[in-house]
């Protein structure tokens, strides 16, 4: 049995299954982060003092993770403008660039978790520390499910283009979807924790 | 097949030169991601008061999110239903991050 509403729209919501699903698991997201930046908040207003991020983190390589996220959301964008231009090969490449560049955030992201615990910083070494591994370590969580995801669309899942590509491209679409939310969540990550 | 279209095929429409257009807007958006990590790179060399630099900082990076929501997660032209999940995201979010920020005594959580 086909799964409904994969590639016609509802006429009650205008949108494809998919599309509503992925914004609500989205709006239960922005809760969970909500939810650890609230922590973040509460724990610092009742610190006696509080670090600047860039005394105990690494400012040039977050700067650069950030680069490579902003990149790899318009190699997301360009993934799906492909499909819908019908350029299945310029897709490939698009998206393999995406899952690529998630790839070398994860590389950055362990040297700098190394260094820190190189240097005796656990997450029990200070709150600092605590809120800074948990929020970074949930968000490198989301990098990694995005890449499977993304990977899976690369490569296996892809051959659902042959027989039904506008289901294919929605599939993209949705998972862009997550990945720029994953993007996003690292705009706000990066001033938070590293520059204030 | 034909008949069956996407929603986002819908709304961008299936023309190359629609497509087109939205890539050139994707590229300056993301020129403009780039220019303000920059600036939030460079403000936080200045030696801004903590109140000012949180201000700063948050609002590039407000400014830096709703282009990734409106241009590349399309929220520039979507579906009312879409914009009512994320109003009642909003309204439940913003009290959860303001109620900790006013526990504290002095109504900031700013240390000077």
């Amino acid at each position: 049995m086909d799964i409904p509403y994969t590639v016609e729209v509802r006429r009650d919501t205008g949108l494809t299954n998919g599309k509503i699903g992925i914004w609500l698991f989205l709006a239960s997201e922005v809760m969970l982060f909500g939810a650890l930046f609230a922590s973040y908040i509460l724990i610092r207003v009742g610190a006696p003092n509080w670090p600047k991020g860039d005394t105990i983190l690494n400012v040039p390589m977050a700067t650069f993770n950030t680069i490579v996220l902003i990149t790899s959301s318009i190699t997301m964008v360009m993934a799906w403008a492909s499909l819908m231009r019908n350029r299945f090969g310029t897709f490939r490449i698009y998206m393999g660039a995406t899952i690529l560049l998630g790839f070398v955030f994860l590389v950055v992201k362990y040297f700098e978790y190394s260094a820190k615990l190189h240097h005796g910083l656990y997450p029990s070494t200070n709150n600092f520390l605590a809120i800074y591994f948990t929020l970074t370590g949930l968000h490198m969580l989301h990098v990694i499910g995005g890449m499977a995801v993304n990977a899976y669309l690369w490569g296996f899942g892809s051959k659902l283009w042959k027989t039904n590509p506008v289901w294919f491209t929605n599939r993209v679409e949705n998972s862009g979807l997550f990945w720029h939310f994953v993007d996003l969540v690292w705009i706000f990550l990066f001033p938070t924790l590293y520059l204030l | 097949m034909d008949s069956m279209t996407s929603d986002h095929a819908a709304h961008i429409g299936d023309h190359a030169a629609d497509i087109d257009r939205h890539v050139r807007l994707y590229i300056i958006v993301f020129v403009a991601l780039m220019a303000l990590t920059f600036v939030t790179v460079a403000v936080s060399y200045l030696d801004l008061s903590p109140a000012m630099a949180i201000t700063v900082a948050l609002f590039v990076a407000t400014i830096k999110g709703s282009l990734v929501a409106c241009y590349f997660m399309h929220l520039i032209s979507e579906k009312n239903l879409i914009y009512a999940v994320l109003v009642i995201t909003v309204l439940t979010v913003i009290p959860l991050l303001a109620l900790p920020a006013l526990t504290h005594g002095s109504g900031f959580w700013i240390h000077e």
